[in-house]
């Protein structure tokens, strides 16, 4: 059984309720070490969602299994020191610390200063907009650079899984192709990603598989050839 | 001139002690938006503190101000965890409610401890200097420079550790930052620990320049405290100072040119009329809420 060695991620049955509004439905899918896989759905399909259960914000039931431990009863903080981090929708930057600052705390479980310094290299080589704005507020940032830090905080983690939730949103395309690109990177450099999209069309490009859900519930899924189904193409891709 | 300059040291005494006060409830405030109106009820308890360190153990001063921090320190998690943690999802009234709750159940425990008012023995020697028409003392000295070196202290631990970037992370928005694997729950444990700390301290040194202490001693100091934070801008731990300096200074020069009793009609009538200029306070800022 190799094939479920390969599985990082594994969510199962999942169900969340706000209230008596159910937004996922019993959801099922799997992340194999590696992919990257994406979530893709209009607005209101409970992407992000299933991201905020996977990263313990939010009360589900079902299972989410990562590395084959169950994280019902992990709290949040303690998922991020497994190896989970997520880059939240509207990319949660806080304002009223610097750029340096903001990174530094994603670091918040990694004791040794030697190889914090390492990953600010990494973060500012990558996107060398933040070096320049290092000592400047988060709040002085503008979106795209707010994305970039939101995502060099992911690499400050060093996590194995990289959950990002709307990356694109507010960005110019020029932007958005620039973060994706570094999403591939990332993933290139070993870390697998879960990526949620309502941009479908740059999404299923960089995903290896797909999953489209529909008002809480997966509708369909597959690889990169989801692009030419023709209700893929209706739905998402306005063709 | 040596008048005033006798009036500014008087100032810079008890503008300290409102600053070391202050800075409790505008941590408090800043990190779980709640008014925690206990808090000169562990600056008070702090005071006792320091009153059995030196009747009951004997302890000198250094030894009598840790205890004293430690034991408020403690009691300021407890109220936390015991009071404020299980409501941080109720409305905020309940939360400002219970907080007063707790205040006078603290000042009844410990009215029914202490019926009469506690003398605190003199824990230090003061020696008084006459300077050019300006006396002051010992302890005048050491409470000043204390409170300066804790608000030093406190600011350190704020603006340059990996706890205080987790403290002002979550004042920002608490929602996002478990994902950083911060532990939200053990840095809001912290900031009450500091805060309380600090009155405590504060408490202990109040108790050594005016050494008759009772359980309701905290209510009205505990009162000018949280309004010298709002004065400065509740949630900004410079405006606390501020405040509190603020404050002090407008009660010592009232008493010092116009009789006594018009100090806290003059002082409040002034931070009334500073907040309808500033709502916010000197340093704090209408936030905007960002989508």
């Amino acid at each position: 059984m190799n094939m479920h060695r390969d599985i990082l991620l594994e969510v199962r049955d999942l169900q969340v309720s706000y209230g008596h509004i159910k937004a996922v439905k019993g959801v099922s899918f799997t992340v194999r070490r590696g992919e990257i896989v994406t979530l893709i759905g209009a607005n209101g399909a409970g992407k992000s969602s299933i991201l905020k259960a996977i990263s313990g914000l939010i009360p589900y039931t079902g299972h989410i299994l990562f590395n084959n431990q169950d994280l019902q009863k992990i709290p949040a903080h303690k998922i991020v020191d497994l190896g989970i981090s997520q880059v939240p929708e509207g990319r949660g930057i806080f304002g009223n610390l610097t750029v340096q600052e903001n990174l530094r705390l994603a670091a918040w479980q990694r004791g040794d200063k030697q190889e914090i310094a390492t990953d600010y290299d990494r973060v500012y080589t990558t996107f060398p907009q933040l070096k320049e704005r290092c000592h400047q507020l988060g709040e002085t940032l503008s979106g795209g650079e707010q994305q970039m830090l939101a995502v060099g905080r992911a690499l400050m983690s060093r996590a194995k899984l990289v959950l990002l939730d709307e990356p694109s949103m507010g960005l110019s395309p020029l932007l958005v192709r620039e973060i994706f690109k570094v999403i591939a990177e990332i993933n290139l450099n070993g870390a697998t990603i879960l990526l949620v999209e309502q941009n479908a069309n740059m999404a299923l490009r960089l995903a290896s598989r797909a999953y489209v859900l529909e008002t809480g519930s997966v509708i369909m899924s597959g690889g990169g050839k989801l692009l030419s189904d023709p209700r893929v193409r209706a739905a998402y891709l306005g063709a | 001139m040596a008048y005033w300059l006798q009036q500014i040291l008087n100032a810079l005494q008890l503008s300290s002690i409102y600053a070391l006060i202050a800075l409790g409830y505008t941590m408090v405030y800043g990190i779980i938006n709640l008014i925690n109106f206990a808090h000169g009820d562990v600056f008070m308890v702090g005071s006792f503190c320091c009153f059995m360190a030196a009747a009951f153990l004997g302890l000198s001063f250094l030894p009598a101000l840790l205890l004293s921090m430690i034991g408020s320190a403690f009691l300021g998690v407890a109220i936390e965890r015991l009071a404020y943690k299980p409501l941080r999802q109720a409305p905020r009234v309940s939360a400002i409610i219970t907080a007063l709750g707790v205040g006078i159940f603290i000042e009844n425990f410990t009215l029914s401890l202490a019926p009469y008012p506690k003398v605190i023995p003199p824990l230090l020697k003061n020696i008084t200097w006459a300077l050019g028409g300006v006396t002051f003392s010992s302890l005048q000295l050491i409470i000043i420079l204390l409170s300066i070196g804790l608000m030093f202290f406190l600011d350190y631990i704020v603006y340059r550790t990996p706890v205080g970037m987790a403290m002002r992370a979550i004042s920002w928005d608490k929602t996002y930052v478990p994902l950083m694997g911060v532990p939200v729950d053990f840095i809001i444990s912290i900031t009450f620990a500091l805060g309380a700390g600090l009155a405590g301290a504060a408490g202990t040194m109040y108790g050594l320049a005016y050494p008759v202490i009772d359980p309701y001693m905290g209510i009205m100091v505990g009162w000018k405290a949280f309004i010298a934070a709002v004065v400065g801008g509740i949630g900004n731990i410079r405006g606390a100072v501020i405040g509190s300096f603020i404050l002090g200074t407008v009660e010592i020069m009232v008493v010092a040119f116009f009789p006594s009793t018009y100090r806290d009609f003059v002082a409040f009538t002034l931070l009334l009329l500073l907040i309808i200029i500033r709502p916010y306070g000197i340093l704090g800022k209408p936030r905007t809420q960002k989508v």
